[in-house]
């Protein structure tokens, strides 16, 4: 009877493959940075505002440039720009780990923490290579 | 066989009459436009860099006759199309992922489009009339 009831009311289980749930895996780099190379779209597909402000204000005139130019130049405006700069270069060092990973290269485990860890420095890495040619380009901080 | 154009009431269901003529092929596309804005997104996001680099602490005069010169102001349009049909195609498949409530997922779906057709054509219009004058 018992086994009656519970064949009639669940289907047999079969083990299926789980996704990446919090609960099953540890955090790994690859998960961490899975996110954030949504994080990090979302962050750019909004920024595009900001590229639309500094075109638009160059179209517009001297005045409205000086505007544009007073944001960038404040230090919540570098911030914003330093953040920018650095989630456009992460998310295109991750688009080209998963151009990688479509051609089915680097998907074992060491292989994809390495490629991972690769993005994180690599990103850091040029972001700070971009602002000091920046800062040089500017002569100096200002 | 079904008429599916009769005016005659329906009794099939949708699914019932799409049965059987294969996938509609279309399955993949955004998945592989999104590689393929990808690959060029590599180049022009690398080209955008060197121009705004090149920009960095000039006049607005200056500004407006670098942007508005023939190869600037294409490079530059090349990554806004790029850069809102990409953003377009990821923002869609985020949406897709985290709305389920019918009301909420298409609202935000077309504010999705709103938005990428908008900035992008602000930013291409931005371009146009620094190359164009006016």
């Amino acid at each position: 009877m018992a086994e009656l009831e519970a064949g009639t009311a669940t289907a047999p289980r079969r083990s299926r493959p789980l996704s990446p749930h919090l609960q099953t895996y540890r955090l790994t780099l690859t998960m961490l940075m899975s996110i954030v190379h949504r994080i990090t779209g979302s962050a750019l597909y909004f920024g595009m505002l900001l590229l639309a402000w500094w075109l638009i204000a160059a179209a517009a005139g001297p005045n409205a440039y000086a505007n544009f130019e007073w944001f960038v130049g404040s230090w919540i405006g570098r911030l914003v720009l330093f953040g920018y700069t650095w989630a456009l270069l992460h998310h295109m060092l991750g688009g080209i780990r998963h151009l990688i990973w479509d051609t089915l290269h680097g998907l074992e485990p060491a292989d994809r923490e390495m490629l991972t860890l690769a993005t994180v420095i690599g990103s850091v890495a040029l972001t700070l290579v971009v602002w000091v040619i920046g800062y040089l380009a500017m002569g100096g901080p200002r | 066989m079904n008429a599916p154009h009769s005016n005659a009431p329906q009794m099939r269901t949708a699914a019932s009459r799409v049965r059987g003529l294969g996938a509609a092929r279309a399955g993949t596309m955004d998945f592989w436009h999104q590689r393929v804005t990808a690959v060029a997104g590599i180049v022009l996001t690398i080209a955008l860099i060197v121009i705004a680099l090149s920009l960095l602490g000039r006049s607005h005069a200056a500004v407006v006759q670098i942007l508005g010169s023939p190869l600037v102001a294409i490079i530059m349009l090349l990554f806004i199309f790029n850069s809102a049909y990409h953003m377009w195609i990821g923002m869609q498949e985020i949406i897709l992922d985290y709305v389920h409530a019918d009301k909420y997922k298409f609202l935000s779906l077309m504010a999705n489009t709103f938005y990428a057709i908008a900035v992008g054509l602000a930013c291409a219009f931005a371009i146009l009339k620094l190359s164009f004058g006016v």
